[in-house]
This record gives structure tokens, C-alpha cells and sequence, in this order.
């Protein structure tokens, strides 16, 4: 008996979990090999998390890296599922697929004018600073005084962090130097962050906010009926942490104040309209007593959440936007589908912060282990991979991911920056076949 | 010095599943893990071992002296989780 033959399909935190649980068990040998859509790994850890949050991005460096370059893993970057091979192809190479593929769509405002020219997802507008080819060329009129984000959670503050933050400070992260580029010549002075609910319900969580009381020079407005005094709220420990910041961010004087943020709590979006008069757009907003009012901007961009697509193949449920699972186990209208898994937002929805991503994989993992050891699991018939990997145009290894990873921490050192992203696929694939470039002390790069 | 989880947190509870005594919260089977903003040490209870810091996937542990000046105030808010919790459901 060789090896348990796995197929995980993603390689963000999802999949990178699910390979760490079935690396840290020692009763059955596995085989895995990671299907990229990309040439670069690590999913929303390289295209969602902001730049300025380095921090959280250390987890591939000392976590993931480590389980990425085991012997017993493929990397199989520049392949896509389903347009380069199928599902039924994948399902009968291997002995189990774990799809962690993420939710790559948004959810609608459901008005009019939403998809006018200028009103975007916040998902493009994050894809496109954080360098992911397929958002890079996506023009983003930054020219105009305004912007309206719709939505409060910690997405929504991320970006109206990025549009306020001062350029230089967003110099020394790996933010894509075409948003760079962008955002230094903006025009933008203030974002209007709305909230349908009151800000006792806003999704952002309390770090994110605290965040805005050290951006410099960028003043805070808060409108809303429920900001009362914390003691006052009645509301649980995390809500009561949140009045006490907006409070702050609300009496707190900006030096020389470049930016301005306002919350308008209570107001729904009912219309996006083309301004007829001037360039930018009208955002008819309501508020909860029947008054409406008009903000018009230069941009608006939804963050009201992310959801998932349906794959070939597979059962979908098309209410809560994900695949129909047991645990785990994907489940559609025929009964539990033997040897197929899923993980992360594409089984639970996309919730929870980057870590709930492993406790999810561990039931999922759990549960494969336990169809393997009880003989659920059907041989591969054949080896359609090998095939595929003869035939494919370029497939990126782990050493062509290495190749790209340390030419782009190498084009960072001069320019005291974590690294410079490469942003387009053919400049991705041309690092990738190359030899990489000596790498020097100061990065922490590892053999390529 | 207890030590303290700082914002960088990510919820991995890699420091949870080596912390010798226990302190650290919420953990994946507890109530709270999935709507949980980070992690926190309960300063009563830190032994200072400094396990957790070494096993951080995101180096978001740091000792309550040397937090960084932005995150000072993380030293109180991980100590007040768990007197939150305390005054919610008596001592754990």
C-alpha cells in the first residue's frame, strides 16, 4: 500500500491548515498535492490582509513555509480546477480532494445603480492594492474629495484605512506599486463609512477601530443615535470596548488634519445614481426615521461580505452560498459524496478570523482519517496528474514559488520594504522558471 | 511580567494547546471560539513560561513590559476578558 493520495485544492489558510493537520498525524502516509489557481500561494494572506498588517502575514514564514516544503507536498501553482483539469479527472487520481477554494464572490447592495461606473467591491479594491493579476489593471478614479464605504466590518476599515493612511507609511509595506502610485496622487480628503444598523451592531472588530486613533492626521467623526456612554449601552464586553473607542475617535483632535473619516450609523443606501452635473456618483441614503439625504463621491465601494461560487461538479447551496457538507464531508441531494471534502469559507461561510480556518480543517481532516482507516476511500485509478503536468504550459513548483518569493523580497531591501510584489502573471511565471537570484543576509528567505 | 496577546493575533491556538497551566482563552472547544476577535492570556494565571510566544505562528505574544507603546493598553484589555468572563459566569 502506497501512500493516501490527497488533491487540496487552494492554498490559503484553509488548505494550508488541512496540510498541517495531515502532516501532524503519524498514522497514515500521505501524499499531497496543492492545486493553485495562481503562481503564488497563501491565498487571502498575500491579496486580503492589508499591508500595513505585516504582522499577520509572518504566518507563512513560520508556519505554512514549513509544511509547504515537505517532501511528501506538491505545489502545483498556475493550475486551475476545473479549466485546466476537471473535477471527475482530480477525483479519480487521487484517494481524497479537499476543496478550500475559499468565497471568491460578493454579496450585492441589491439597488439600483450599483454597478455604475465607479461603485465596485471592496474585494476588487483590496485585490487590486494587495497586487493580485487578476484586479491589477482595474482603474480606480481616486481624483475626486470623496469616497463611501458600505459597510462596517473589519474590511470596510481596512480600506478606509488605506485611503487615509499617510503615503509614506504605506511606502515601507508590500502594498502593489501601481496602488502606490495611485494613492499618492488621490485627491481623496474624507470617506463616509455606512452603516445600515447602529454602532452597537458594526462588524468591525475592536483592534481594527482602535487602529484609526493612531492614524496620522486623519480626523474621526462618529454619527450615530446609539453611541452612549459605555456603562450606559447594556451591551456585552466587546460592544462596551467599542463605544469607548468611538467616543475616543469622536473627541480626539487630529494634528493637521490632511483626512477625514465619518461613521453615519442608521443610514441604508438606497440608490447610486451618475451625478448628471458634476463627475462621481450619488448615493441616496435613508435614514431610519424616513429622511433621506444625497452623498456624492468619486468611488463607492460595498463591503457588505464575501460569499461563495459554485464549482463543476459538486453540490452547491445557492441560500448560504457554500457547498452542502457533514463535517466535512461534501453532501448533496445523492447522499455524502465519498472521498470529496471541503474546508474554510467554501464550508462554513466566510467568517471568523484567520485562525478559525484550523479548527475548521480539523474536523474536516478528522474526518477524512476516519473514511480512510474504515476502507470509504476509492483507489486512484489512474495518475491524470502526470498527464496534466506533461501537457500543461507552466505548472509553478515549490522551488518556482521560491524563485519568485525571493526576487521579490530581494527588490524590497533597497527600498526598505518587506518585499515588492510581482503583480503580473507573465512577470510571476518569468521569476518562477528562472534561477533564483542570490538571496541576500537581510532577507529571510530560505533555500530556494 | 505576564505575558500578553496582542492584536496581531489570528486565533491560531497553537499557544492555547501548549500553555502548561491553561490560560490562555478562548480555546477551539470553548463557547466564543468562533466569534472570538483574538485570543488572551489570563495575567493571574501566566506562569510568564513564554511557551506561547515561541509557538506563535505571528510572533503576537509579547511580555507586559515590552508591548509595543501602540498596544500598551493590551496588557488591560486581556486582563479585563477575563474578569469579564468572571463576573458572566463565576471563576473558571
Amino acid at each position: 500500500m502506497g501512500p493516501l493520495r490527497i488533491a487540496v485544492i487552494g492554498s490559503g489558510p484553509a488548505g494550508l491548515y488541512a496540510v498541517q493537520h495531515l502532516l501532524d498525524q503519524t498514522e497514515i502516509e500521505v501524499a499531497i498535492d496543492i492545486f493553485e489557481r495562481l503562481p503564488t500561494p497563501w491565498g487571502l494572506i498575500r491579496s486580503g490582509i492589508a499591508p500595513d498588517h505585516h504582522e499577520k502575514k509572518k504566518i507563512t514564514d513560520r508556519l505554512f513555509e514549513f509544511y509547504l516544503k515537505r517532501p511528501n507536498v506538491r505545489f502545483l501553482g498556475n493550475v486551475e480546477v476545473g479549466r485546466d483539469i476537471s473535477h471527475e479527472t482530480l477525483a479519480r487520481s487521487y484517494h481524497a480532494l479537499i476543496y478550500a477554494v475559499g468565497a471568491d464572490d460578493d454579496n450585492a447592495l441589491g439597488i439600483a445603480g450599483e454597478r455604475l461606473p465607479g461603485s465596485w467591491s471592496a474585494r476588487q479594491f483590496v485585490s487590486w492594492y494587495n497586487g493580485h493579476p487578476d484586479f491589477r489593471d482595474l482603474q480606480f478614479d481616486l481624483s475626486g474629495p470623496r469616497a463611501v464605504i458600505v459597510g462596517t466590518g473589519n474590511v470596510a476599515l481596512d480600506v478606509a484605512r488605506i485611503l487615509t493612511i499617510p503615503v509614506e507609511e504605506l511606502a515601507r509595506t508590500d502594498i502593489a506599486d501601481h496602488a502606490l502610485e495611485a494613492l499618492r496622487n488621490s485627491g481623496l480628503k474624507e470617506v463616509v463609512i455606512l452603516g445600515r444598523r447602529g454602532c452597537q451592531q458594526a462588524a468591525f472588530h475592536n483592534a481594527e477601530l482602535e487602529e484609526l486613533l493612531d492614524l496620522d492626521g486623519v480626523e474621526v467623526r462618529v454619527e450615530a443615535d446609539d453611541l452612549i456612554a459605555p456603562g450606559q449601552s447594556g451591551g456585552d464586553w466587546i460592544t462596551r470596548r467599542k463605544l469607548a473607542t468611538l467616543i475616543r475617535l469622536q473627541t480626539r483632535k487630529a494634528d493637521r488634519c490632511r483626512k477625514r473619516i465619518i461613521f453615519k450609523f442608521h443610514r441604508r443606501p438606497v440608490t447610486v445614481l451618475r451625478d448628471e452635473h458634476t463627475p462621481g456618483l450619488d448615493v441616496a441614503v435613508e435614514d431610519g426615521s424616513g429622511g433621506s439625504s444625497i452623498i456624492h463621491c468619486g468611488l463607492v465601494l460595498r463591503a457588505v461580505g464575501y460569499r461563495g461560487r459554485p464549482i463543476d461538479g459538486l453540490p452547491f447551496d445557492p441560500d448560504r452560498h457554500l457547498i452542502p457538507n457533514s463535517s466535512g464531508r461534501v453532501s448533496g441531494d445523492r447522499g455524502t459524496r465519498n472521498g470529496i471534502y471541503v474546508t474554510g469559507w467554501i464550508k462554513r461561510g466566510p467568517k471568523g478570523v484567520l485562525g478559525s480556518n484550523k479548527h475548521c480543517a480539523s474536523q474536516t481532516v478528522q474526518c477524512l482519517l476516519a473514511d480512510a482507516r474504515e476502507g470509504r476511500l476509492s483507489e486512484p485509478v489512474y495518475d491524470e496528474v502526470a498527464k496534466l503536468m506533461a501537457h500543461h504550459r507552466q505548472i509553478v513548483s515549490y522551488e518556482g514559488w521560491r524563485s519568485i518569493d525571493t526576487a521579490e523580497r530581494v527588490s524590497g531591501v533597497g527600498q526598505g520594504r518587506p518585499r515588492v510584489k510581482q503583480t503580473r502573471l507573465d512577470e510571476l511565471l518569468a521569476s518562477a522558471s528562472s534561477r533564483a537570484p542570490k538571496t541576500p543576509s537581510s532577507c529571510e528567505a530560505t533555500d530556494a | 511580567m505576564p505575558f500578553v496577546i496582542a492584536p496581531a493575533c489570528v486565533a491560531d491556538y497553537s499557544c492555547v494547546e501548549i500553555c502548561p497551566v491553561d490560560c490562555i482563552s478562548p480555546g477551539p472547544h470553548e463557547a466564543g471560539f468562533a466569534q472570538a476577535e483574538q485570543l488572551y492570556i489570563d495575567p493571574i494565571r501566566c506562569i510568564e513560561c513564554g511557551a506561547c510566544v515561541d509557538v506563535c505562528p505571528v510572533s503576537a505574544i509579547y511580555s507586559a513590559e515590552s508591548l509595543p507603546q501602540k498596544w500598551a493598553h493590551f496588557a488591560d484589555v486581556n486582563r479585563s476578558y477575563f474578569e469579564d468572563r468572571e463576573a458572566r459566569h463565576g471563576p473558571s
